[in-house]
């Protein structure tokens, strides 16, 4: 499943670098906890964060992750799009907590 | 090859820089994916270390052949207890460091998994120096 898929099935907002949505998802990672997802998370990996700031897009460029998507309604800071399209890795958003999204993508990509 | 980069301390919007650049220098010298994320995930630990709890450091990056070694020195308060702060989950990191989710004491653990050598020679009230080797294979 492409990160498009996902972003459309749980309709997810795409707050930028939409040519990563046809980027090839192959799990996902909950952790609001930047060293947890540094040594843990997984090529090709969501990551579920409510963390806004662009040390989430170091990280997940870093470990070459398929997207971020950003729970609660909370909004990424202005510098993390900058490099979120800098580095193509899309940022999307839900209004959905940690929980129900986690349980709803891993429904998804079963 | 010889690289160079400075980090300051506290700079966090700053943070892995040093850890993009030289993991793009070992794409392009077709280094294993595998050994890349090793370096990758050690080299931006002990970088955000320094922005997270010294002062400003140096990091050195030696590349050849066989693998690249990695010195950061910094200037900083130093760590008083070298095994307290290797044990997963020992943080001394600020309320507002933790708030951005940094702080969660996996970072040395981190560098020590996944590096062939690491050391860490440290003065209190002076600074820090982390030692990091891997191999290419
Ligand atoms: N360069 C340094 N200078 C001074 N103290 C340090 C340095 N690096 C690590 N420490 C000390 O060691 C502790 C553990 O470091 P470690 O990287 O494992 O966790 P952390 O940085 O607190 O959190 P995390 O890395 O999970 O974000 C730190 O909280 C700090 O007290
Ligand atoms: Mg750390």
């Amino acid at each position: 499943m492409k990160v498009k898929d996902v972003a459309q099935k749980l309709g997810l907002e795409v707050y930028s670098a939409p040519e990563g949505l046809e980027r090839e998802v192959t799990g996902g990672y909950t952790s609001d906890l930047l060293s947890d997802v540094m040594g843990h998370a997984k090529e090709g990996q969501i990551w579920i964060t409510l963390q806004t700031h662009k040390n989430i897009m170091a990280v997940a460029s870093l470990r070459d992750l398929a997207a971020i998507i950003l729970v609660k309604g909370f909004k990424p800071d202005a510098d993390t799009i900058e490099l979120s399209a800098q580095e193509g890795i899309p940022l999307l958003g839900t209004k959905m907590q940690a929980f129900e999204l986690s349980g709803s993508l891993c429904e998804l990509l079963k | 090859m010889n690289l160079e980069y400075k980090v300051e301390g506290g700079d966090f919007t700053s943070a892995g820089l040093a850890s993009s650049q030289i993991k793009k220098i070992l794409k392009q010298l077709n280094v294993d994916p595998a050994v890349i994320k090793r370096v990758v995930i050690a080299l931006y630990e002990a970088e955000v270390n320094i922005v997270a709890h010294a002062y400003r450091g140096v990091i050195k990056a030696q590349i050849d052949g066989g693998g690249i070694n990695l010195t950061l020195e910094d200037e900083g308060p130093g760590i008083p207890d070298v095994e307290m702060a290797m044990t997963p989950g020992f943080s001394t990191a600020s309320k507002a460091v933790r708030e951005m989710g940094f702080g969660a004491g996996m970072g040395l653990p981190n560098i020590s998994e996944n590096a062939d050598d690491f050391k860490i020679d440290t003065i209190v009230g002076q600074g820090t120096t982390l030692r990091i080797g891997i191999k290419f294979r």
